[in-house]
């Protein structure tokens, strides 16, 4: 199709791109101009802009902690999330015959719910003196006082379970373009699954493999609801710090470096590791 | 040269073969199930007896309709339902016109711009709620409107982010089109106006309704975003995560459930009428 030239195309684009400028971009400059505002400033004296440069010093000394815990939980929430994926959406791609679309919708509709009542849902299930401590603790996996709740455990798997879907679709798009029949192939030509599932469908479904983990990376270190509902004050992750500091401290230039720097480490995590994988054309 | 040997001789090759392929989607049916046991959980306990105003304990301690019968018993929490969909409906009216014409410009249309069009769009999708809402939250206050947040504050950022959402969803249904209907149209002398509304626009809906869809939830269920930027305005994300502290109060399982069963009926019927669309 041949794209049009003309001033269409300009009235048509300008209303979404200004809104976006006006509450992205604008906002985002915003941001970064608050995180070098002079630390001492308040609400009430209002700030002063001083090129602090030393709010981000300050902001990494005494937030190490919760921005590593974000980037490990997340990562770890990540992996869970690619192999459990992984096989739900190979299965729905290959297996599921005529259920293919009631799969999807299935894999889908959990998430209508709220987002807090689910995350809520697992506080219960995972309560102290609940069936899933209780049983794990009748199998000797949990201590007698081991629990669940206010675990790192805990945080992970609801960051796990809350962001699945964000990697089953990528994944299954991807996956259903493949061509079963060069899986068969390879097994005709005496692969065993294991050589044909690393030479010729994972290499295949590398572009969702990509999409789906940063899908479900980015959003993962950034929540703080799972933390919150689901932790303790030692899983704070850096969602927490930033939204305290921003709304309980009123510490805007602390809260605004913080963001930025959440905003620097996973843009360049990113570029690394589009880089790595080879699949730059995706972005 | 080694003789080659029939690759599926033995009953028991067939055997692990068979059970290879039910693995698999054995395997894949149990990971489905665990997404929806916190869906039981919350169906469960809309039908929960709730324990004493002042206990913080959360279990299932018998059953009642009574949660049914009063879904608004804490008024609070019907008042942010409204609320959140009303900010849901705005939002989604807003950023679905705006989407949808951006989303023609990108795919249909040539201009300067185009691409650095495309980057602001996908931007917003790939940076953490928590970043958007803080920098909303910096700029209003750099603004002056740091004691003025709340439903309008609340409505410019659901806004935002759903329209990204509107654009890739309803560029992905114009891309995939081919435009020899509207080819035929033109040469059959319907103006381009005709053409536009009784052929391609016709042709997008889905799309858009897709993108109205999905724009709906992600409004309504926001709370990151919101929670920075909304003053003393409380959402129904809000209200839940008040009350986490406190006493959780059954209904909002109610609610839960209706928004399950809500979604996947609109699901089904969509996915059902597209199916009779299409040719046997």
């Amino acid at each position: 199709m041949t794209r049009k030239r003309g001033k269409t195309g300009y009235l048509l684009v300008i209303p979404g791109a200004l809104y976006l400028l006006a509450f992205f971009a604008l906002p985002f400059y915003s941001l970064i101009a608050t995180s070098l505002y002079d630390p001492s400033g308040s609400d009430f004296r209002g700030y002063e802009m001083t090129y602090a440069f030393g709010n981000f010093v300050d902001a990494i000394t005494d937030y190490w902690q919760p921005l590593l815990r974000s980037l490990a939980y997340g990562g770890v929430a990540t992996v869970l999330c690619l192999v459990l994926g992984y096989v739900l959406a190979y299965a729905i791609a290959f297996k599921a015959g005529r259920w293919k679309i009631l799969m999807l919708v299935l894999v889908i509709a959990p998430f209508f719910t709220s987002f807090l009542v689910r995350t809520l849902s697992w506080k219960l299930l995972l309560a102290d003196d609940g069936f899933i401590v209780n049983t794990l603790q009748f199998l000797q996996i949990l201590g007698d006082d081991g629990r669940l709740l206010a675990t790192p455990v805990a945080v992970i798997a609801g960051l796990t379970y809350n962001f699945l879907p964000f990697m089953v679709l990528p994944l299954f798009a991807s996956l259903d373009r493949v061509d079963y029949r060069l899986i068969e192939a390879s097994g005709d030509l005496y692969a065993n699954p294991i050589t044909t599932f690393f030479k010729v469908t994972w290499p295949l479904s590398l572009p969702g493999v990509v999409s789906g983990t940063l899908l479900t990376f980015i959003p993962a270190v950034g929540d703080y609801i799972n933390a919150e509902l689901l932790g303790n004050t030692n899983t704070r992750m850096i969602g927490n710090v930033i939204q305290s500091l921003f709304t309980d401290a009123n510490d805007y230039p602390a809260a605004a470096a913080l963001s930025v720097i959440l905003m620097t480490m996973i843009l360049a995590l990113v570029l690394v590791y589009v880089r790595r994988a080879g699949t730059e054309e995706l972005l | 040269m080694a003789v080659m040997t029939p690759r599926s001789g033995g009953a028991g090759t067939r055997l692990g073969r068979w059970m290879r392929e039910r693995l698999v989607l054995g395997l894949g049916l149990v990971v489905l199930a665990y997404t929806f046991v916190p869906i039981a959980v919350v169906v469960l306990m809309s039908f929960n007896k709730p324990v004493s105003e002042q206990s913080k304990i959360y279990k299932f301690s018998g059953f009642t309709l009574d949660n049914w019968k009063n879904p608004c018993a804490d008024p609070a929490m019907c008042e942010s339902l409204l609320r959140s969909i009303e900010i849901g409906l705005l939002a989604t009216v807003v950023s679905t016109i705006l989407g949808t014409l951006a989303a023609f410009a990108l795919v249909r249309h040539d201009f300067i711009g185009r691409s650095s069009s495309n980057l602001l769009i996908f931007m917003p999708m790939a940076a953490p709620e928590i970043v958007l809402g803080s920098s909303l939250l910096a700029m209003f206050v750099a603004a002056g409107l740091g004691g003025q947040l709340g439903f309008w504050t609340i409505l410019v950022a659901h806004i935002m982010f759903c329209l990204s959402f509107v654009v890739v969803t309803v560029r992905a249904r114009l891309a995939g089109m081919d435009d020899n209907l509207e080819q035929a149209a033109m040469d059959l002398y319907a103006t381009p106006s005709q053409t536009f509304w009784r052929v391609t626009f016709p042709l997008v809906f889905p799309g858009i309704l897709g993108a109205a869809l999905l724009s709906f939830s992600l409004s309504f269920d926001d709370f990151i975003i919101t929670n920075l930027n909304s003053g003393n305005t409380t959402t129904f994300p809000m209200y839940v995560w008040g009350v986490s502290r406190r006493t959780v109060p059954m209904q909002i399982n109610v609610i839960g459930t209706v928004m399950i069963v809500l979604s996947v009926t609109i699901v089904l019927i969509g996915e059902l009428r597209s199916r009779r669309r299409r040719p046997a």
